[in-house]
């Protein structure tokens, strides 16, 4: 098992037909199960038409009625990102995992709330995000493939190249990973570390987590809370931005002090007294996770 | 991004919120024209910088006359004005807002910003106007009422109405309180902001509800659909490094220290900043090159990591992905030759044709100094700059 996709899941990629969408679904194709798993792309203009094979719908429930997909990918530019995942939710897709950078955050308030006021089911990944990876099974996203391999440690972070540094320290001490998510850098998303977490506890096959986080927001102390209270694998973790300056965006449109709230020295205390093995030291999340197992 | 006082009063008059009467001026002439204009017996001159505690540094000043107004505009224009958000050099005065004066009875406070936890509009208001707002949530939390707003419904009247009680609006002012609430609200769901603060919302003597200051920040992610508001930027307030490299599509950020760093994402890019801070020094900036560095964006990384003086020695960390290893190594050394790069060079790359890039930086017979690891890379940084 692993979370959230598996061999099974069949794909709709929204933005097939842009150059980031094009690149990343060659990449993704290639990868273990890929070629049986992207099966649709999305574009009202280019209905009927296909991308080196994979056929083009007209719109996401098109592909779900005729393909058969049950998780959505979205690499459609910023000013189109919110309807495009408004429209995987509408048409009840189990996954939407949004990739583009750059969402206005009011098209996010937009878009989330309609999903609660209508009640979707619809589990939403992102935005600003690499995407989720089931190692040696698929990969969903924009990481790169072989820098994983199959294993039993569940990774979640907020950060991208982040998140590839934890697996390379898991790789080099011969750990693989059974699913890694990133959640993404905004400061409205979709499902927060706790979600992920919840995942990795119910999953059989993932015996401890990497919880990769960074400044802004509490999302890392409600987290924290829950493993406290509910967590029975172990959880290691790191926060980006001791020596991040207050008030100042770092990179990340989520990643930012404000009101002297969200430092990472606030949210490594509260982890560490939750009982998450907490390090300062990026080069140490590896070593750190192997000392729990 | 951030816009000066005045503009964000001009976005709220449109949206019917009342302020006192003002104008912008750019010299000292202009300032006592404006009073002449305005009219009354007592002016304020204010300076416009994007930081705040303007007052505490001396940047407010309450004028009585024609002369204390051409005496006031004289000191504050052209001023270092020194506050708690400026850091230690303070930030020159170029304008200034000359407003008439208020007849102040009661100073409340008004925010909003997006709630992460409900992922809503959250509408902050507090008694305890005039303060910083983080020692009131800080000291007196029980003083600050919260509405988190549903986008579908927008502030509502009984809801604005409850606030302007709870913050201590006469019966006789709710009416022109919840006018000021809901224009904030709507300004600031129109404009893509990300921050709306009024402090102090006062109450006259005669029962008057006016925004006395103004501060917006905007979604830098929604300014392409407003082109009014991208025109208020003024770059005078804004560090010219970050400036110049946005040019570039690069992520960048001055800080304190004096290594310069280089690194793909966001994350990472943090985490390096920590690890060199963990190993005894500070890192002078945040620089987040993006998924698609070239030799040419990565030549101006280093062109702008270097102008800052402090700058002792520069690390570079790559986790290559999608982006090769082998193409950032192939920037990194033609960065460092068309920049004559005289201070210490570490780098340390991973991922994607590693050893490809590793062997481009080995032959290109620049002294780059390898490291294996982000905490290898801040030691040998820190030991070169060190002199060892």
């Amino acid at each position: 098992m692993s979370i959230l996709i598996n061999k099974n899941t069949r794909v709709v990629t929204q933005g097939i037909t842009g150059k980031t969408g094009q690149f990343h679904t060659r990449m993704c194709r290639e990868y273990a199960n890929g070629k049986n798993c992207f099966v649709a792309g999305v574009n009202p203009k280019k209905a009927g038409e296909d991308f080196e094979g994979i056929p083009i719908y007209g719109s996401v429930k098109d592909a779900k009625q005729q393909a058969g997909v049950n998780v959505s990918v979205i690499y459609v530019p910023p000013p189109f990102a919110a309807a495009a995942i408004w429209e995987a939710v509408d048409a009840d897709l189990d996954l939407v995992i949004c990739i583009t950078e750059g969402i206005p955050v009011r098209d996010m308030i937009e878009v989330k709330e309609r999903m609660r006021k209508q009640n979707k089911k619809t589990v939403l990944v992102g935005p600003n995000c690499p995407g989720v990876i089931t190692p040696d099974e698929i990969k969903i996203g924009i990481m790169p493939g072989h820098i994983h391999k199959k294993g039993r440690i569940g990774v979640v972070s907020r950060s991208g190249t982040l998140t590839y540094e934890a697996v390379g320290q898991l790789m080099d001490l011969g750990l693989g990973q059974s699913s890694c998510v990133g959640i993404g850098g905004d400061p409205v998303n979709g499902l927060k570390h706790i979600d992920v977490l919840r995942m990795f506890n119910d999953d059989p096959e993932t015996d401890a987590v990497i919880m990769v986080g960074e400044i802004g927001g509490s999302d890392e102390e409600t987290a924290a809370e829950w493993v406290k209270a509910n967590m029975k694998k172990p959880v290691v973790g790191f926060i980006a931005g001791v020596t991040a300056p207050s008030g100042k965006r770092m990179g990340h449109a989520g990643a930012i002090i404000s009101g002297g709230k969200g430092t990472a020295q606030e949210k490594l205390a509260v982890m560490e007294a939750c009982g998450i093995k907490v390090t300062k030291n990026p080069s140490e999340m590896g070593r750190l996770l192997k000392t729990v197992l | 991004m951030k816009i000066h006082e005045y503009q964000g009063k001009e976005i709220l008059r449109k949206y019917g919120v009342t302020t006192p009467r003002g104008i912008p001026c750019f010299s000292v002439d202009e300032a006592v024209a404006a009073a002449a204009s305005l009219g009354g017996k007592v002016w304020v001159v204010k300076a416009q910088i994007h930081a705040g505690g303007r007052g505490k540094g001396g940047g407010v000043k309450v004028a009585k006359s024609p002369e204390e107004v051409r005496q006031y505009a004289g000191a504050i224009l052209g001023m270092q004005l020194k506050t708690h958000q400026t850091g230690p050099e303070g930030q020159k005065v170029r304008r200034l807002l000359v407003e008439e004066g208020a007849d102040i009875k009661k100073e409340l406070y008004v925010g909003m910003v997006v709630d992460r936890v409900t992922q809503r509009v959250c509408l902050m208001a507090s008694s305890e106007g005039g303060m910083d707002i983080e020692e009131v949530a800080a000291h007196t939390p029980e003083k600050i009422h919260k509405v988190f707003i549903d986008p579908a419904s927008g502030l509502t009247d009984a809801e604005a109405d409850d606030i302007a009680r709870k913050i201590g609006v006469p019966e006789a002012s709710v009416g022109q309180a919840r006018v000021i609430l809901q224009g904030l609200y709507n300004a600031f769901w129109d404009t893509d902001a990300s921050l709306a603060e009024i402090n102090p919302l006062i109450v006259t003597g005669s029962g008057g509800v006016i925004a006395l200051d103004c501060k917006l920040n905007f979604d830098s992610n929604a300014l392409f659909r407003h082109p009014d508001i991208v025109a208020m930027r003024d770059l005078d307030e804004e560090d010219p490094a970050e400036i110049e490299a946005s040019k570039f599509d690069l992520s960048y950020i001055s800080l304190d220290g004096n290594i310069g760093c280089l690194v793909n994402g966001a994350g990472l890019a943090m985490a390096t900043m920590d690890t060199i801070k963990l190993f005894g020094a500070e890192p002078a900036n945040f620089l987040d090159v993006g998924g698609g560095a070239t030799t040419e964006k990565v030549t101006e990384a280093f062109k702008i990591m270097l102008k800052n003086p402090k700058v002792k020695g520069i690390l570079v960390n790559i986790f290559g992905g999608i982006m090769k290893c082998d193409t950032i190594a192939e920037g990194v050394v033609a960065a460092a030759k068309e920049v004559h790069l005289s201070v210490p060079l570490v780098v340390r790359m991973r991922g994607t044709n590693e050893d490809l890039g590793k062997k481009i930086l080995k032959d290109s017979g620049l002294p780059i100094i390898s490291a294996n690891t982000m905490a290898e890379a801040a030691e040998r940084m820190v030991a070169a700059i060190a002199g060892k």
